[in-house]
């Protein structure tokens, strides 16, 4: 058949012929187009993830306070914003935008390619995924509410609509919510794996690779492996609320009053091993790529070598590897038998080695040398301290004997909240600051910059720190009332209120401490662009820098790579970038 | 005699994604995986090498996509075996175990066969496109031997996966007829949540099926049909792997 008599072809060359499906049909999977948008969904979502914790505290502080419009704050309400707030922070903010957003925007022009392996797979991820947001917010106008069971949704409450208010509709709508995401960040991951493995321009070698595309390649693989088991514990829960089987339920449950019976002898314990299974290794997704950033980083204001550069690549991939083994420790106070909690304890505390190896690696990178305090390096450091701050609380928290204690109290908050939350955050922070020449044309003001790290490093420590305290003196999580309780207990929960009211106090300042980052993107808006000649302001090594990498003409020839990131001479003053072929070293312009 | 023989005019146009100009992979022993264009192959810039680098693209993309979808199966298979060892103790301290293993419809068998044979017919299809001699008088626009070929292949496989999930549906029918539905017994449960998962998987594949063989007829250069073909048979072949495992779990392993 020639193509002047192929119909489907005939049609697409009509179509085409419309400049408008052209570049609507080019700009939809163009990468950085895909990066912007996923961006733009964690920052819906973070807003109404801030304005729930927000809530939140004021009522825990001040529990008769009433929420304008919508009144006074019940336990179920309560209930249904820790579950919004953890969801929408996991899976849409610390998910979303390191990983795909940051990863769309800038993992390409890192590997010197022009395009991703699957653009129109990676456009697909987008799209789900908005869906996957927009799903799970409808759970607020769905009869009865948004669901009360928490983001890790235990059965058996979960499994039926009797557990409370927003577990009928609500849950249904979460369900769908999360397995769409876990359908859409597999697609991406295989995008971004297959992109990775396949896409890297001449001369990038694996060992040349800079550590922030080994931080995307080790939680995309994470992804892989995790939301797969996700996604098959989402369909036996649905299975359980709708289809009457019982794989999280046991033969007989006694919900709000009613006696349930079920088929089989399922156990809740089963759910949790699926459902941490994934849990523990979406933790590392979050935090990879802020870890590999932070050593880039670190190592270009400090104008030194990344510190055991190879060890470094090793620790990214042992972190990833050892976070599949460790999902246990999530379940020592569920009813998991004593020596398989023994087992978990072991490689939990095993991932204190690697990740010690990077604070080290860090530490070693900057010592003796005369770092540059701009803005990105700051919030690296701020990464670096916060890392230290939730980690060190990691191996006390992986000792079965004392989780018994204070699993269930505002201690585990306070140490996910800075490992994974600020730790997290600082790294989006660093990424923006650091990449917004290649992101926006304008580098942002420093001053401002300096003014939000400052006060968003106090805002952290201020909230998260005293919640060790509440948490030691038994502030159980979940309870949406400390004051007026009754029982012995009451007067140890009443005591800790001042030091509730401080949080947050803290916490409403730590978000009017974002508005300097706002006032920033939204001056860098209305200042001129930067002078296009001068695409290296950090005076970087790393692709993403290059001379047409991020923005090629198609005339360009393929860039190569001539060397590992992160080459400066003993002074600091010269650097010799990934992409030059000459061996001489380019001087810093002061 | 490159002056001479030279590539069709719809082939030339496509210089700039540099497809064109390179000879398609056709190395028959390694299915794709031979150098394809032998001059100068190596000092080619990446994303630069000719059809070779997209079907290994898709491989590995293709590799990827089912490692995730495989964790998906273990997460099942280890519920599945979590279940059937679960049970309680009941009021005379007796360990009551409520799993009942379902008869398998025997028919299940024979759409096992008919799955492996189109195993074997997707990779006759799949070897089609590889065969140089056919691929070079394809690629320099002397008929469609290659696609012609593989498109009969694809379509008896096409006919035999429809054959296998028309056996399903009796089998299911058949449990049906006994009263055995999902919500009779854990281990029917499993019967129909394996069964039905691997079926939409299947969807997916006779989806994929009648993509590429849209993709013989439509599309316009060599290396997509090959892309599309070789593609869908690997993961035809992995689906069918798959099923042997499930289908001798359910026979034997409950």
């Amino acid at each position: 058949m020639t193509p002047a008599t192929n119909p489907g072809a005939t049609f697409m060359a009509r179509l085409l012929r419309y400049k408008w499906v052209r570049t609507k049909l080019r700009s939809a999977t163009r990468h950085r187009t895909i990066g912007f948008g996923y961006l733009l969904i964690s920052l819906i979502a973070v807003i109404i993830g801030s304005i729930l914790s927000l809530i939140m505290r004021t009522h825990l502080a001040w529990p008769s306070w009433r929420l304008p419009i919508y009144g006074a704050i019940l336990p179920e309400d309560y209930l249904a914003f820790v579950t919004m707030h953890g969801t929408l922070m996991l899976f849409f903010v610390l998910t979303v935008a390191p990983q795909s957003g940051f990863g769309n925007l800038i993992l390409p022009a890192q590997l010197g390619t022009r395009h991703m392996a699957f653009p129109r797979m990676n456009a697909a991820g987008l799209w789900l995924t908005a869906l996957a947001l927009a799903t799970l917010l409808a759970a607020f106008f769905a009869p009865g509410g948004a669901p009360i069971g928490g983001w890790t949704s235990y059965p058996p409450l979960s499994a039926t609509p009797l557990a409370g208010p927003g577990e009928g509709t609500g849950m249904d709508l979460w369900l769908a919510s999360i397995a769409l995401f876990s359908v859409a960040t597999t697609l991406s991951s295989i995008n971004m794996l297959t992109t990775i493995t396949k896409l890297r321009c001449e001369g990038l070698t694996w060992e040349r690779l800079p550590l922030t595309v080994w931080g995307w390649f080790t939680a995309a693989l994470l992804s892989i492996l995790a939301f797969s088991v996700l996604l098959a514990a989402l369909l036996l829960l649905f299975c359980d609320r709708h289809l009457h089987s019982g794989f999280f339920l046991p033969a007989q449950d006694l919900v709000s009053g009613v006696l349930l019976q079920h088929r089989g002898d399922g156990s809740p314990l089963l759910w949790l091993h699926l459902f941490w299974f994934f849990g523990h290794p979406e933790v590392y997704v979050a935090i990879l790529p802020g870890i590999g950033l932070t050593s880039m980083v670190i190592a270009n204001f400090s104008r030194r070598r990344v510190f055991a550069y190879r060890l470094m690549i090793a620790t990214t991939l042992l972190i990833g590897f050892l976070g599949i083994l460790v999902w246990g420790h999530h379940m020592f106070v569920a009813g998991l038998n004593p020596f398989a909690g023994t087992a978990f304890s072991i490689s939990t505390i095993a991932i204190a080695i690697p990740a010690a190896a990077k604070v080290f690696s860090w530490l070693a990178t900057t010592w003796g040398s005369r770092p540059r305090l701009t803005t990105p390096m700051l919030f690296a450091l701020g990464f670096v301290s916060l890392f230290i701050t939730g980690g060190i609380t990691g191996p006390i928290l992986a000792q079965p004997i004392l989780d018994e204690y204070l699993h269930n109290t505002f201690f585990v908050v306070a140490h996910f909240h800075l490992i994974m939350a600020m730790a997290g955050v600082f790294g989006l922070f660093c990424a923006t600051y650091y990449w917004a020449p290649l992101l926006f044309h304008r580098t942002l003001s420093e001053p401002l910059g300096k003014l939000h790290f400052w006060t968003t490093l106090l805002g952290a420590y201020s909230t998260f720190l005293p919640m060790h305290f509440t948490g030691l003196a038994a502030e159980p999580r979940h309870y949406s009332q400390l004051s007026g309780l009754a029982g012995p207990s009451a007067t140890l929960l009443q005591s800790t209120l001042p030091l509730q009211r401080h949080i947050t106090a803290s916490a409403i300042f730590l978000v009017c401490a974002q508005l300097p980052f706002f006032l920033n993107l939204l001056l860098a808006w209305r200042r001129p662009t930067n002078n296009p000649a001068d695409t290296n302001p950090w005076h970087a090594t790393t692709m993403e820098w290059a001379p047409n990498v991020l923005n090629p003409h198609p005339n360009d020839q393929p860039p190569i790579v001539y060397r590992g990131p992160s080459h400066y001479t003993d002074s600091g003053k010269e650097f010799l970038p990934q992409w030059s072929a000459a061996n001489t070293f380019n001087t810093e312009a002061e | 005699m490159p002056s001479t023989i030279t590539p069709p005019e719809i082939d030339r146009h496509r210089i700039s994604d540099g497809n064109n100009g390179q000879r398609p992979p056709t190395d028959k022993r390694t299915g794709g995986n031979g150098e394809g264009d032998g001059e100068n192959w190596n000092n080619r810039p990446r994303g630069h090498r000719g059809p070779h680098e997209r079907i290994s693209q898709a491989r590995i993309g293709l590799f990827f996509a089912l490692g995730g979808d495989l964790m998906f199966f273990v997460a099942l298979i280890s519920v599945f075996f979590v279940t059937k060892a679960s049970g309680h103790f009941d009021a005379y301290d007796h360990f009551i175990n409520s799993w009942l293993p379902t008869a398998i419809p025997s028919i299940l068998w024979l759409n096992t066969i008919a799955l492996l044979l189109s195993s074997v017919t997707a990779e006759v299809a799949r070897r089609a496109m590889f065969r140089e001699v056919d691929a070079m008088d394809e690629w320099f626009g002397l008929g469609r031997p290659v696609s012609y070929r593989a498109a009969i292949w694809l379509s008896i496989t096409l006919a035999l996966g429809i054959l296998f999930l028309a056996g399903q549906w009796v089998a299911w029918d058949q449990l049906a007829a006994q009263h055995v539905f999902f919500r009779s017994n854990p281990s029917s449960h499993f019967f129909y949540l394996i069964t039905i998962t691997h079926a939409v998987h299947l969807l997916l594949g006779i989806a994929a099926l009648i993509v590429a063989l849209a993709a013989l007829k439509f599309s316009r250069s060599l290396s997509t049909r090959q892309v599309f073909v070789d593609t869908t048979v690997w993961y035809w072949h992995v689906m069918g792997a798959l099923w042997i495992f499930l289908f001798l779990l359910l026979e034997f392993g409950q």
